[in-house]
């Protein structure tokens, strides 16, 4: 019986320490909620990777963000959002931004940060209506949203085809979630102003089991399939494509349904699959030098380090590097290095990465320029499409960084995040 | 010496019959209701709250609604996710429907709604038991996930299927959206949880718990003795739902504020887990009810932050190790004591009579 005392007494000493522990740190609070484990695993780790070696670069190569150090507790949240919700509580004291890796995270956090007030910055994914800064204060998802990853994905279809996609039938295959179904309204619209046909074609949680999914692909013939997968869902899905001799290069992922992971389960099969990107993958930019000097070279390479310039993994260092760009910014706009999270968010406000201090970060070419502005949390929406070649196992860029249908686009996410602000009664800002 | 009785005479049947006969117990139970009234609502910061105090509180309702059903009625039920989603649905409806309705009322409401197909999913125990009502359930599991996620009408056709909750409040403090204040949620829940716990724990003493049993234990013989099994197994399915339901209004518009139905309300997410409650818990106990809520909820949380905060593992490996260990823990609890957590308590008490003299 003493045992069981002491034992329930170590439970609550244990939780209350660890709620009380994280306070007592001065330094800029960056918390990762990553998921190392799980069905998403596959995609969560070298994006987390990415951003540890990244804050670790900074850390060692500049001391820190304006002499103020780096620190990046991770939280595992296995892609799950109660989980999520205790990490971002446990956490959020005295963080400065919020990068939950997950939609279902995000439309959590989006209440929660917004009352709180702590950045949340969902990178290319989350509510696409967060876009629009005046009613989404503290939420960012710059530099693209779904929806004009969907519109670009159209647009490179309607190139293909010389403008005129009328007679052809276009299927969605997405995570049946928030996150798979943000861009059907999109597409739905799109569809109505270019006359193709849409097909939705949902895939459960966690896209393991795809079969009827791709009966119903071999029945019915689309000519395009579009792809809002993650995790084990895409190699699955790529796989049953090629196992029905679906054409690879009609097969366009968004940037979540493209990284190395994704394609070599499915070995040359996936020659010519096309998907949609942000950032450039590779690894001859300054910033790979940096880390390979600063980081991997004294052996402390986050994971094993062999996600180094993979797709995901460059894609967290683009994140990580936007998040210590807002600081910077943060901290010249207030000037003072030790900055509360009400200067960071008007930091990453005005964050302004164009092509100049792209190349001062280490960027150069690797990513299209891009602002955040009081009505604009979303940059600039640009995204070009990467093909993958499957011999030479790597990602080739086969377009220029293009626009989406903005017209369409706009007037969605305007319709959206009014209803939100009218729901949720939130007065307009950026007047 | 702690639990002795002696001394402590019953001269009516009253007495005699209450919830708790012993002084002991009713001094601990009013110290522990005045801690959770009286004491927390004023230390309690969000973290505690969110992470820690509203799903152990929401979870326990939920335990105790399957507890009803599957431990007092012994109706194996795999269907937990789905009713927590008619819970969670009907509020969200509710209260974009009419949002002048009490939040609280709403709650209710809500779980009488889940009651209602609580009843109609409950049909076919009347034919079927055992593993095979098991799989029955699990089919009101799969179909009420899918409907909520195909019928765009529940999610008032918004673009993702997601739900957001809007801010109520009661006496004028808000108890959902996020500007809640941490204590304002809780109580709530606390007071939800008492009440109804108190009202799951005289049922179960009266007429209608004992047909339960009386089902549960050989449903021919209790048929014979003039039991009604269609009216035993539906009330125990109603008022089973009805728990959950409300469990399920709790964990959208107080715990979560916005959700997914397939994510949410996963039979992963809910239906094993609650099973797993009541099962390490203690079934057919209402105190099992709490501790298999508490076991499956808080420890590990409890295992991580132990991990990551003071041994300082990274969060993968305490992930990893926190997997295990709880498994292992769970084997071992069930080992140790086959009826649950709950029998360990009671056996404990039989000890603490004899303490310090055992024989």
């Amino acid at each position: 019986m003493r045992l069981k005392k002491l034992f329930m007494g170590m439970a609550v000493s244990v939780i209350a320490i660890g709620s009380f522990l994280e306070v007592a740190t001065a330094d800029l609070k960056f918390p990762m909620l990553v998921y190392r484990t799980g069905a998403y695993a596959p995609n969560g780790i070298p994006n987390a990777d990415g951003f540890v070696d990244y804050y670790r670069m900074i850390n060692a190569r500049d001391g820190g963000i304006g002499g103020e150090k780096i620190v990046f507790p991770e939280c595992e949240t296995g892609y799950k959002t109660q989980v999520g919700v205790e990490c971002y509580e446990k956490h959020k004291k005295g963080a400065m931004v919020f990068q939950p890796m997950s939609t279902g995270i995000t439309y959590q956090l989006i209440p929660k940060a917004t009352a709180d007030g702590v950045t949340v910055y969902s990178t290319g994914y989350g509510r696409t209506s967060a876009k629009n800064g005046k009613v989404f204060k503290w939420i960012f998802n710059a530099p693209a949203t779904y929806w004009d990853g969907a519109s670009i994905a159209i647009r490179h279809i309607l190139k293909q085809n010389l403008g005129n996609i009328r007679s052809k039938k276009i299927a969605l295959v997405y995570h049946n979630s928030a996150y798979g179904k943000e861009p059907i309204r999109t597409l739905e619209v799109l569809a109505k102003k270019h006359g193709y046909k849409l097909m939705l074609l949902p895939v459960d949680h966690p896209g393991q089991e795809q079969k009827a999914t791709w009966l119903k692909i071999r029945k019915s013939r689309p000519d395009y399939i579009l792809m809002w997968g993650w995790g084990v869902m895409n190699s699955v899905a790529i796989k049953s494509a090629a196992s029905i001799k679906f054409p690879m290069e009609n097969f366009i992922g968004i940037w979540w349904s493209g990284s190395e992971n994704d394609v070599l389960p499915a070995g040359a099969g996936a020659n010519g699959y096309k998907a949609l990107t942000f950032n450039a993958p590779g690894t001859d930019y300054q910033v790979h030098k940096d880390i390979k000097k600063y980081v991997h070279e004294k052996g402390n390479a986050s994971g094993d380090g062999s996600h180094f310039g993979t797709v995901l993994y460059n894609r967290g260092l683009f994140q990580a590097m936007v998040q210590v760009e807002a600081a910077n910014v943060a901290q010249k706009m207030h000037g003072t290095s030790k900055i509360t999270a009400a200067m960071y968010r008007d930091g990453m406000e005005n964050v302004n990465l164009d092509a100049k201090r792209m190349e001062e970060l280490g960027f150069k070419n690797f990513s299209p320029p891009f602002k955040n502005t009081c009505e604009n949390h979303g940059g600039s929406g640009l995204a070009a499409v990467q093909q993958w070649d499957a011999k030479a196992k790597k990602w080739n860029m086969i377009t220029d960084y293009m626009y989406g249908d903005s017209e369409v686009v706009s007037k969605l996410i305007a319709e959206d995040s009014a209803k939100y602000a009218k729901e949720q009664k939130i007065a307009l800002r950026c007047k | 010496m702690i639990y002795k009785e002696t001394g402590q005479y019953k001269s009516t049947y009253q007495s005699d019959h209450a919830i708790f006969p012993l002084m002991q117990d009713k001094v601990a139970f009013a110290i522990l209701m005045i801690i959770a009234f009286f004491v927390v609502p004023f230390v309690v910061d969000s973290y505690w709250e969110k992470a820690i105090l509203v799903p152990f509180l929401i979870y326990s309702m939920a335990a105790i609604g399957l507890n009803i059903l599957t431990g007092y009625c012994g109706q194996v039920s795999l269907g937990t996710g789905g009713f927590m989603a008619v819970g969670a649905f009907s509020t969200y409806k509710l209260m974009t429907s009419f949002p002048d309705l009490n939040i609280m009322l709403i709650v209710i409401i809500s779980g009488f709604l889940t009651a209602l197909v609580g009843i109609l999913f409950g049909l076919p125990s009347l034919r079927i038991k055992g593993f095979y009502l098991a799989v029955a359930t699990l089919a009101s599991q799969f179909f009420l996930v899918w409907l909520f996620n195909k019928v765009p009408w529940f999610y008032n056709y918004s673009d993702t299927g997601q739900i957001t909750v809007s801010e109520r409040t009661m006496f004028g403090i808000p108890v959902t959206g996020a500007e809640a204040p941490s204590y304002a949620t809780y109580l709530f829940c606390l007071t939800l949880v008492v009440v109804f716990g108190f009202a799951a724990k005289n049922m179960i003493r009266s007429k209608i718990g004992r047909s339960w049993m009386a089902i549960r234990d050989m449903d021919i013989a209790a048929e014979i003795i003039g039991v009604p099994p269609l009216k035993t197994k539906l009330s125990a399915f109603a008022i089973s739902s009805f728990y959950i339901g409300i469990a399920g209004s709790l964990y959208f518009a107080v715990y979560l504020g916005a959700l997914e139905v397939t994510e949410s309300f996963d039979i992963m997410a809910i239906s094993f887990p609650v099973l797993f409650m009541i099962i390490i818990g203690g079934l057919g106990s209402m105190l099992g009810s709490f501790l298999g809520a508490a076991f499956i909820v808080l420890l590990p949380i409890l295992l991580k932050n132990f991990m990551v905060d003071l041994v300082g593992l990274s969060a993968v490996t305490a992930k990893h190790f926190e997997i295990t260990i709880w498994g292992l823990l769970m084997v071992i609890f069930l080992i140790v004591e086959p009826h649950g957590l709950a029998r360990l308590w009671s056996i404990a008490k039989e000890k603490l009579r004899r303490w310090p003299f055992p024989y």
